[in-house]
C-alpha cells in the first residue's frame, strides 16, 4: 500500500488559527487513511498467517492467536500447493488467461481509441456511440449464445475461448476510457506533430502513448484484476484442464470443506500477483503529465 | 524558402459558418506578412488552411511551384508556431526541437549540430535537458520557435505566438522574431490581433474583417492611406477619431469642414490629393483625425480655421505624451465598419451619449486639466475623409486608390 503524504509546505504567512485548522485537517485525513489501510491490511495479513500455519493449528485456533501464543510458522502449505498439480496448473492457467486478455485489450483499445479520437472518417461519431452503447451490455446475456458459438467452433473449454470472451467484453470499456483520455490531449499537440512531419502511427507512438501512460497503466491494472479474479466466465467456458485458480479453489472448497490451509495458501498466491502488478505500474500514476506543454 | 500564394481562398465550416471568403494574397519569397484583424475574423482559419490543418473549401493555396490543397501537412514543409506553444510534454527541450528532424531521418550528428546551433541563437543551450513544465513562459515560447526554425522550412506560420507573454517579454520576443526572420529570410505569415505587433513586424500587413480581406500593404501605407473606415479605425493606437462633419465650399472657393461649432479650413493639398472630395461639398462626410495629428493649440502656433474648442473630459498623462479626451457636438459615425470596430474594442454595448468624444495626443508640456477648456489644433493637411454610406476612403472617385 502507498502512504499518501499531505504536504504542508508553502503556508508560511497564514494565521496561527488557520494553520492549526489545516494541521488538524491533515491529521484527520491521515488518521482516516490509516484506518482504511488497516481495514484492508488486517484480512490480508490474516490470510498470510493462515497460509503459513499447518492444518491442525488452523482448525484449533484463529490466526490472531499467534500474537499470544506464537506457534511455529511453516512453509509446508506452499510446498503442498506446488505438489498439488491441479492447483498449480490452475495457477498457470490463470496466467495464460490473464496476460493475453490484458495485452490484447490494451493494444487493441489503444489503437481504436486513437482512431476514434484523432482520425477523421465518416461514421466516426456513430462508431463511438456504438462502443459506448456496448458498455451497458451485461455479460450474462451473452454467456449462452457465445457458449453455443464456441461449441460449434471448437473453442469451448479452451483457454483461447476464455481469452476471446474476456477481450470482447473488456474492449468497450477500455476503448471508452482511452478515447476520452486521448481526446483530452490538446489538439495543438497532435497538430504540432503533424506539422513536424509525423504520420498517424508516429503521432500515436511518440506523442499520444507517452502522454497517455497513466491512463494505459490504469487500464492495464483494471483489466488484469478483472480477468485474474473472474470466476463467472471461467466457470462457463473453461473445462477441467483450462480452469483458472478461482475455479480450482472453489472446487477444492467443495471437496474438503475445511481445508483452510490449502485454500488460504492458494488465495494468498492468487492475490499477491495482482498486487505485484499494481505496484509495478503505480509509478506511472503521475499526475500532471501534460504540465508545461501548452501555455 | 518559397512564395505562398492564396487565390480565391474560402472556408465554410461544416456547421455552415463562413470563416474566410475569397482571399487573394501573394506572400513573396522571404516576406514577413502579418495577418491582422479583430477576433473571429478568420485569421486563424486562413493560417490553418495554409498549414494543411483545415481543409480548403474554395480556391487554392500554392507554396512555391506546387498547389498544396490536397497535400497533407507533413508534406508541405512549413512550420507552425502555436499560440499555446504545443510543446511535447514528455520530451526535454533538446528532443522537442529535434523531433521534426528525427522524423526526417537525418544523421544524428547533423541533428545534433542543428539543434545546438538553434538553441544557441535562442539562448536555450543551458536548458536542453529540461522538460517543458520546468521552463518559464518565455523559454517555452523560444522552444516553440526553435522547433520551427531548426527545420529550415519553406515558410513559418505563427498564430499569435506572443499573446501568452507579459508585456515586457512580448516586446523582447517581438524584436527577436523580427531579427531571426530577417537573418533566415524565411517567408513568414504571422497572425495577430495586436495592431502594434502588426505594424512593427510586418513587411506588409493584411487587414481582415469578418473573413474578408480589407487592405494589404506596408504598415505606413495602411496608416497613411487606409482604404476604408475599418482599416482607418483598426490601425493606430489610440484609434483614429471619426465624426460626421459637413463639407462646404465658400464663395472664395475654399473648402471648410464643420465639426460641431468649429470649422476647419482644408488646405489645397488635401483637395489635390483627394480630387473626389470636392464632389461632397454641401453634404456630410466622415471626417477622420488621428490623435497624433492634434496638439494643444497653445503650443502649436495655431491659426483660426484649424482649431477645435471644447472642454477636457479626461486627461491621461502617458509620460511621453498626454491623451486629452474632449467632446464635440457632432454626430457619431455609425456604419458597419464602426460597429465591427466597437465590437473589437468591447465598447459596442456602452451607452452612446449624443455627440462624440475625440482623443488628442498632446505634448507633455501642455497645461490642460480635466474640466478646463481645450483648444485643439488640428493638422488639417493630414485629415482623412470617408463616404458616410459606403465607408470607403474618398480619393479620386468612389474611394478607390488611383
Ligand atoms: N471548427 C469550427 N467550426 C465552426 N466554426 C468555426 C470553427 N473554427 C472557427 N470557426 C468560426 O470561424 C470564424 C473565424 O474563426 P478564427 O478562429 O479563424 O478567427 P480568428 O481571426 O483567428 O480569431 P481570434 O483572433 O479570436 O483567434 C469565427 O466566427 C469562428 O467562430
Ligand atoms: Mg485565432
Amino acid at each position: 500500500m502507498t502512504v499518501v503524504e499531505v504536504s504542508v509546505t508553502g503556508a508560511p504567512r497564514r494565521g496561527v488559527l488557520s494553520r492549526v485548522v489545516s494541521r488538524l485537517g491533515n491529521g484527520v485525513v491521515q488518521v482516516g487513511l490509516a484506518l482504511v489501510a488497516l481495514f484492508w491490511l488486517v484480512p490480508v495479513f490474516g490470510l498470510l498467517i493462515a497460509s503459513l500455519r499447518d492444518e491442525a493449528s488452523n482448525t484449533a485456533s484463529g490466526w490472531w492467536t499467534i500474537f499470544t501464543a506464537p506457534t511455529s510458522l511453516t512453509l509446508s502449505n506452499y510446498a503442498d500447493l506446488v505438489g498439488n498439480s491441479t492447483v498449480l496448473r490452475s495457477f498457470l492457467n490463470t496466467v495464460y488467461i490473464a496476460v493475453p486478455s490484458t495485452v490484447l485489450v490494451v493494444v487493441i483499445s489503444a489503437l481504436a481509441a486513437y482512431g476514434l479520437a484523432w482520425i477523421e472518417f465518416p461514421g466516426r461519431l456513430w462508431l463511438t456511440t456504438l462502443v459506448v452503447g456496448l458498455l451497458v451490455m451485461p455479460i450474462q446475456v451473452a454467456l449462452i449464445p457465445v457458449a453455443k458459438l464456441f461449441g460449434s467452433l471448437g473453442l469451448f473449454g479452451t483457454i483461447t475461448g476464455v481469452v476471446l470472451f474476456h477481450v470482447a467484453f473488456g474492449l468497450p470499456f477500455a476503448i471508452f476510457l482511452l478515447r476520452n483520455f486521448f481526446a483530452g490531449i490538446p489538439r495543438d499537440l497532435v497538430e504540432a506533430a503533424r506539422m513536424d512531419g509525423a504520420r498517424e502511427w508516429v503521432i500515436f507512438r511518440r506523442v499520444v502513448l507517452p502522454i497517455a501512460k497513466p491512463a494505459i497503466a490504469s487500464l492495464t491494472i483494471f483489466q488484469f484484476l478483472w480477468v485474474w479474479n473472474d470466476l463467472l466466465v471461467a466457470l462457463v467456458f473453461a473445462d477441467q484442464d483450462s480452469a483458472p485458480i478461482t475455479v480450482a479453489l472453489r472446487a477444492q472448497l467443495r471437496q474438503f470443506g475445511t481445508n483452510i490451509d490449502l485454500l488460504s495458501t492458494g488465495a494468498f498466491l492468487s492475490m499477491i500477483v495482482p498486487l505485484a502488478v499494481f505496484l509495478a505500474f503505480q509509478r506511472y500514476f503521475v499526475q500532471g503529465v501534460l504540465a508545461g506543454s501548452t501555455k | 524558402m518559397a512564395e505562398v500564394v492564396l487565390s480565391g481562398l474560402g472556408k465554410v465550416y461544416v456547421d455552415g459558418t463562413r470563416a474566410v471568403a475569397d482571399l487573394d494574397l501573394e506572400i513573396r519569397d522571404g516576406e514577413f506578412l502579418v495577418l491582422v484583424g479583430p477576433s473571429g475574423c478568420g485569421k486563424t482559419t486562413a493560417l490553418r488552411m495554409i498549414a494543411g490543418l483545415e481543409s480548403v473549401s474554395e480556391g487554392s493555396i500554392r507554396i512555391g511551384p506546387q498547389v498544396v490543397n490536397e497535400v497533407p501537412s507533413r508534406d508541405r514543409d512549413v512550420a507552425m508556431v502555436f499560440q499555446s506553444y504545443a510543446l511535447y510534454p514528455h520530451l526535454n527541450v533538446y528532443d522537442n526541437i529535434a523531433f521534426g528532424l528525427t522524423l526526417r531521418k537525418l544523421p544524428k550528428k547533423e541533428i545534433d549540430r542543428r539543434v545546438r546551433e538553434v538553441a544557441e541563437v535562442l539562448e536555450l543551450h543551458e536548458h536542453l535537458e529540461r522538460k517543458p513544465r520546468n521552463l518559464s513562459g518565455g523559454q517555452r515560447q523560444r522552444v516553440a520557435m526553435g522547433r520551427a526554425i531548426v527545420r529550415a522550412p519553406q515558410a513559418f506560420l505563427m498564430d499569435e505566438p506572443l499573446s501568452n507573454l507579459d508585456a515586457k517579454l512580448r516586446v523582447q520576443m517581438r524584436a527577436q522574431i523580427a531579427r531571426i526572420q530577417r537573418d533566415l529570410g524565411v517567408t513568414t505569415v504571422y497572425v495577430t490581433h495586436d495592431q502594434t505587433e502588426a505594424m512593427t513586424l510586418g513587411d506588409r500587413v493584411a487587414v481582415m474583417k469578418r473573413g474578408v480581406l480589407q487592405q494589404v500593404g506596408p504598415p505606413q501605407e495602411l496608416y497613411d492611406r487606409p482604404v476604408n473606415l475599418f482599416v482607418a479605425g483598426f490601425i493606430g493606437s489610440p484609434g483614429m477619431n471619426l465624426v460626421t462633419a459637413r463639407l462646404d465650399r465658400d464663395d472664395d472657393g475654399h473648402h471648410w469642414v464643420t465639426v460641431g461649432s468649429d470649422a476647419l479650413l482644408l488646405p489645397e493639398s488635401v483637395l489635390l490629393a483627394r480630387p473626389a472630395l470636392a464632389g461632397y461639398a454641401g453634404r456630410d462626410v466622415v471626417l477622420g483625425i488621428r490623435p497624433e495629428d492634434m496638439e494643444d493649440a497653445a503650443l502649436a502656433d495655431a491659426q483660426e480655421g484649424s482649431i477645435l474648442h471644447s472642454v477636457a473630459d479626461l486627461v491621461e498623462a502617458m509620460g511621453s505624451d498626454v491623451l486629452v479626451h474632449f467632446p464635440v457636438d457632432a454626430a457619431p459615425v455609425v456604419t458597419d465598419d464602426t460597429k465591427a470596430l466597437a465590437e473589437d474594442d468591447g465598447t459596442a454595448d456602452l451607452p452612446k451619449g449624443s455627440g462624440v468624444v475625440l482623443v488628442g495626443r498632446f505634448s507633455p508640456r501642455t497645461h490642460i486639466y480635466e474640466g478646463q477648456p481645450v483648444a485643439a489644433w488640428v493638422d488639417t493637411s493630414r485629415l482623412h475623409f470617408f463616404d458616410p454610406d459606403t465607408g470607403l476612403s474618398v480619393w479620386t472617385t468612389s474611394g478607390e486608390l488611383e
